[in-house]
């Protein structure tokens, strides 16, 4: 298929130079993170910026990120709103939090608790300087550098992020947050922040990463995670981007699951002008159980694209993927959900929704499915469907005496509310629930911005 | 109460309506029977505000106000209530959710003060004892997963708690039981009183053995065609329309 070849795109100009203080900056010289980056380095300049010719990228143009000059964010100095940044933080509802401003660890918002023996958490760059366990053996191991430019970029240059460690049968009770938050100055900035989430055998734990930022300048998140997920552990990852609507979110999260593991993952997607994350997890052993959910809204220009796949590697294992989408304005959203069985994945159960709403007649969604079976005893199903409000629901919230506009608000919070309640943090659950509703009071119907 | 003189409606082109005449006073419990098709369902649904009717002539008005102007919610928030035929599914929004936005809505209109979440329940309590339902309803999904008397049952509790000037039943009864039937009309008959007007739209006459009308109407091809006293339905439900389509003029098929 020629469509899927890699077609070389362009490399942005910034990206050597940036890699370059990064070089300086970190494990100069070490003998096991300098070959990670020096591949990451040659795979970005090989890559280049995808384009719209290439199949993964058909329906979103990110052409627009070449023709900016970022500057790295990485320690970029602007008065921030306290206030803004505390209302996203879990304080003592989280074993330890992490806040990384325009990707600068500001230890004075971040936090930490009462953690279980052996847990280590600790900003990544640390890891790195002071450690090699896990972090050598992990590191750059997951991600899919061969065909994703931005995960390689991001390595090449790779900010600070979270570093997790689980020794085995280690559980924490308590959340792990890590928030990073971008404040924008005159020109536009880009940052790449970093997670390793390692989680050894028979341990659990719940990681939230968050992403904000404000200002009118656009500035590009670029971030990825890579989780490794040891055998008969649970690890719960919640993703939140909640970006300026001016910000680019380019996101890669890799997970390696081992036998009898549970991971469960949740994008929620709110902010950014445009969004793009690639979700790959690896069921690599047997009786593994993999849940992938997601929540995105996009209203006016904005766009929104979740490209996730699901590779059964190992048989017996059970994987569930809910996905709904709620579009107004002119926004678009794409949302590809492959699923991989291989030949040894037999007895795999696979199961994949998309749900999506459309509240306007400019808004649209690209969904499909892509299903790569090669076992034969395999039970797999997909759905996909994009619909309005309906009409019929609309005329009973009215004849009861509700305002269309209040039924319009109580149809949408019910339609994303069947993936909120999936959140198993209270907390979490309801500012979810409550930025839904928000979203929703200040226009999502799109009437203002259509 | 309601006055209703010569009113025409079309949906899609077609007329289906033809001039009714219609006027119902405080009080007053009338019953609309006829054959299928023969508009009884398109008057409820018009006097609710369902926006797909088109109305070509005539005039509805509602203790003295065009009720045509008004959008369905402000016909609800004056008054009026229709039990619908096929109440809708709501999946992810709960009654007691879907029902105290509404009671406030209603309330906020006629100038009451908004009830709490507590008050709203003791309210919702007190209504669903008295019509003998029960109480876990309120958390569930409006109508989802209902039985058809259980969607109807919520139907007569959604008209108790927003205590309507103007109620309108269409075919309510309809796949009903015996028991559900019978909740639903004794439901019904406690909310009859002399500050309040019903409209019972049926096929059949069993709901008019509980819920005994002052007027019977016999709708057909659009028009009504005759009106008498309880016994009619008895007759009709004997006899068929036939005899009456042939007495009035009105010739089966009629409706079309």
């Amino acid at each position: 298929m020629a469509r899927t070849a890699v077609v070389k795109g362009k490399i942005p100009p910034w990206a050597s130079n940036h890699a370059e203080i990064s070089r300086r900056r970190l494990g100069n010289g070490s003998t096991w993170f300098d070959p990670v980056r020096e591949e990451a380095l040659r795979r970005f300049e090989a890559l280049g910026l995808p384009t719209t010719r290439r199949e993964e990228y058909r329906f979103t143009n990110l052409a627009p990120l070449g023709r900016v000059d970022f500057r790295r964010a990485e320690g970029v100095k602007a008065p921030i709103e306290t206030e803004r940044i505390e209302k996203l933080l879990f304080g003592d509802r989280a074993a330890v939090e992490l806040v990384f401003v325009n990707g600068v660890l500001d230890e004075a918002l971040s936090s930490r608790g009462d953690l279980a023996d052996g847990a280590v958490v600790m900003p990544l760059s640390t890891a790195i300087r002071e450690r090699r366990e896990g972090v050598e053996e992990h590191l750059g191991r997951h991600i899919g550098m061969e065909t994703n430019f931005f995960a390689a970029l991001n390595t090449a240059i790779l900010d600070d992020g979270l570093f997790l460690h689980l020794p085995d049968r280690c559980i924490l009770e308590k959340p792990v947050h890590v928030l990073f938050h971008t404040t924008t100055v005159d020109q536009p900035i880009a940052g790449h922040p970093r997670n390793l989430l390692i989680a050894n055998r028979g341990s659990a734990a719940v990681v939230i990463e968050s992403y904000a930022g404000e200002g009118e300048t656009p500035y590009w998140t670029n971030a990825a995670t890579e989780a490794v997920v040891g055998e008969g552990s649970r690890l719960t990852h919640y993703k939140q981007q909640l970006e300026s609507e001016n910000a680019f979110h380019i996101s890669a999260l890799d997970v390696t699951q081992s036998a009898s593991s549970r991971f469960v993952t949740f994008s929620i997607s709110f902010g950014a002008s445009i969004a793009r994350s690639d979700i790959r997890i690896d069921l690599d052993g047997e009786a593994i159980e993999s849940d992938m959910n997601g929540l995105f809204l996009a209203r006016g220009d904005q766009h929104v694209d979740h490209h996730t796949t699901m590779n059964h590697a190992g048989p017996r294992c059970e994987s569930r993927e809910f996905y709904k989408g709620i579009l107004a304005g002119r926004a678009k959203g794409v949302f590809t959900g492959r699923i991989v069985v291989c030949k040894d994945a037999q007895k795999t159960n696979a199961f994949q929704a998309n749900r999506n709403l459309l509240l306007s007649d400019d808004a649209a969604i690209h969904t499909q499915p892509q299903l790569e079976i090669l076992a034969d005893d395999v039970k797999c199903s997909h759905g996909a469907t994009v619909g309005r409000l309906d009409e019929e629901a609309l005329f009973y919230f009215r004849s009861r005496g509700i305002d269309p506009e209040e039924a319009e608000k109580m149809l949408i919070g019910a339609f994303a509310g069947e993936v909120v309640e999936k959140i198993d943090l209270p907390l979490l659950r309801e500012r979810v629930a409550a930025l839904v509703s928000a979203r929703l009071a200040g226009g999502a119907t799109g009437k203002e911005t259509a | 109460m309601l006055n209703i003189k010569n009113l025409k409606v079309r949906i899609e082109g077609k007329e289906i309506l033809k001039g009714i005449d219609l006027s119902i006073e405080a009080g007053e419990v009338h019953a609309i029977m006829g054959p299928n098709g023969s508009g009884k369902s398109t008057l409820a649904n018009v006097l609710a505000g369902r926006a797909e009717y088109e109305i070509t002539g005539g005039e509805i008005l509602f203790e003295g106000k065009d009720l045509t102007v008004l959008a369905p919610e402000e016909r609800a928030r004056e008054g009026i209530f229709l039990a619908f035929q096929y109440p809708v599914e709501i999946p992810g929004v709960s009654t007691s959710y879907f029902l105290k936005t509404a009671l406030n809505s209603i309330r906020e209109h006629r100038g009451e003060v908004e009830l709490d979440a507590f008050d709203f329940l003791a309210l919702a309590k007190e209504k669903m004892k008295s019509l003998h339902m029960d109480e876990a309803l309120l958390h569930r999904s409006v109508n989802e997963g209902f039985s058809g008397g259980e969607k109807k049952k919520n139907e007569v509790f959604q008209m108790a708690m927003l205590d309507p000037k103007l109620a309108i039943l269409d075919e309510t009864d309809s796949g009903l039981d015996i028991d559900a039937l019978r909740i639903v009309a004794d439901g019904v008959q406690q909310l009859r009183d002399e500050k309040r007007a019903i409209l019972v739209v049926t096929h059949y006459q069993r709901l008019l053995d509980h819920i005994v009308p002052d007027v019977v109407h016999v709708l057909s091809g659009g028009r009504i065609v005759k009106s008498g006293d309880p016994d009619l339905a008895k007759k009709l439900e004997k006899e068929g329309y036939g005899w009456l389509l042939e007495e009035s003029g009105a010739v089966a098929g009629g409706g079309n």
